[in-house]
């Protein structure tokens, strides 16, 4: 689905060996601690590129496993992909590489926010970052949205807009919004493909 | 949902809103802007936009939103809290189905239930950026700021660190407010 998601060029060599616990838990830290405004990147280079620990075809494979679940993808990631190279104690291991150092930052910003959050000169900065913020945010829906405007598909056009009001405009509860549209989503979609197979 | 435990209350919030995020970090913000703004009070519609901003000016997943919301909330321990209910659910949940399906792509069900989902997860994050729009977007030179860098951010493949810290040196300067 995504662009980069092609298929991966012949890898020459085999993928070493599984690594240990403490290794597993040192790369995700550090490509949590590189991962300014999204991780996956940067474990697509550790994982496949840099430390060989699975090909790109295994990892988009589990990438899109851990995409149609919910949750923060690579959060489940980190578990999934930890977990099958050393069970659950690498999972656990990954997880907490890729979380731990992060959170521990996050919490003296937390600090340091409500000590100095009231500072002119700090609100002002953040209100100019998060003017910029949003609209990071808007370029991304721009991006997923373009193969659903090409497409022109109206199913999926009517959910997205369906699901943006009843979210964005009329503030409705995610769970109540979503335990209607996905049942319809799935729905629909198995019935379309299955006229389009017949 | 217990009132009297702030702990509590975060930790059946994001245990609950873990499950329902489809569509990861960005698609589950509306729904905590609702429950930290507007149900329980948390905190105010300012706090909750500094607080994303925050999020993504940091290193790590951008799920770590979260942190901050519990630290506005109950301190360290509802920082570690909101973050341990919004991560350890799916990460299970994440776990137990890849046991299930070793080989996912033998059976059509996942692509089928991916492609249905994806038009959901983009009206989510959609109505996440409508709403945060609303809360920083107050001036005509914030609405250009916002604008300017949509436009960037989809033509160009500039780091999105350079546009935050631009955006923050506008700002500081009294440029955008």
């Amino acid at each position: 689905m995504s662009p980069d998601s092609a298929p991966a060029v012949q890898e020459p060599d085999p993928v070493t060996a599984a690594p240990g616990l403490a290794a597993l838990f040192l790369a995700f830290a550090r490509m949590s601690l590189a991962g300014f405004g999204g991780v996956l990147v940067f474990a697509r280079r550790a994982i496949v590129e840099q430390h060989r620990w699975m090909t790109a075809d295994e990892f988009n494979e589990t990438f899109a496993l851990c995409h149609f679940l919910p949750g923060p993808n690579i959060v489940n990631l980190s578990m999934v992909f930890g977990s099958r190279l050393r069970g659950i104690a690498g999972g656990v291991a990954a997880f907490a590489g890729l979380l731990l150092p992060p959170t521990l930052i996050m919490t003296v910003l937390a600090i340091a926010y409500a000590r100095f959050g009231d500072l002119d000169v700090l609100r002002r900065s953040l209100a100019g970052i998060s003017c910029a913020a949003v609209g990071l945010l808007i370029a991304v829906v721009f991006r997923m949205m373009t193969p659903l405007l090409k497409r022109a598909d109206p199913l999926a056009l009517i959910l997205m807009l369906g699901v943006f009001l009843a979210i964005g405009v009329f503030r409705l509860s995610l769970p109540a919004v979503l335990l209607v549209a996905i049942p319809v989503s799935i729905g629909a979609t198995f019935f379309l493909r299955r006229n389009v197979a017949a | 949902m217990n009132a009297e435990s702030p702990i509590w209350a975060l930790i059946s919030t994001f245990g609950l809103m873990s499950l329902f995020a489809v569509g990861g970090a960005a698609a589950a913000v509306p729904e905590m802007h609702r429950i930290a703004v507007e149900v329980q009070h948390w905190m105010t519609d300012k706090q909750f936009s500094d607080a994303y901003a925050i999020a993504q000016l940091s290193p790590g997943p951008n799920v770590l939103i979260v942190t901050l919301i519990g630290y506005a909330v109950a301190g360290i321990p509802g920082a570690l809290a909101a973050t341990l209910a919004m991560c350890v659910p799916t990460a299970l949940l994440a776990y137990y189905v890849s046991r299930l399906l070793n080989r996912p792509s033998q059976s059509r069900w996942p692509g089928l239930i991916q492609a249905a989902l994806v038009p959901l997860s983009i009206g989510l994050m959609a109505a996440s950026a409508l709403i945060l729009a609303q809360s920083t977007d107050r001036t005509i030179a914030a609405l250009l700021l916002t604008a300017m860098v949509a436009l960037i951010a989809s033509v160009s493949r500039i780091n999105p660190l350079w546009l935050l810290l631009a955006g923050g040196l506008l700002g500081f300067a009294g440029i955008v407010r």
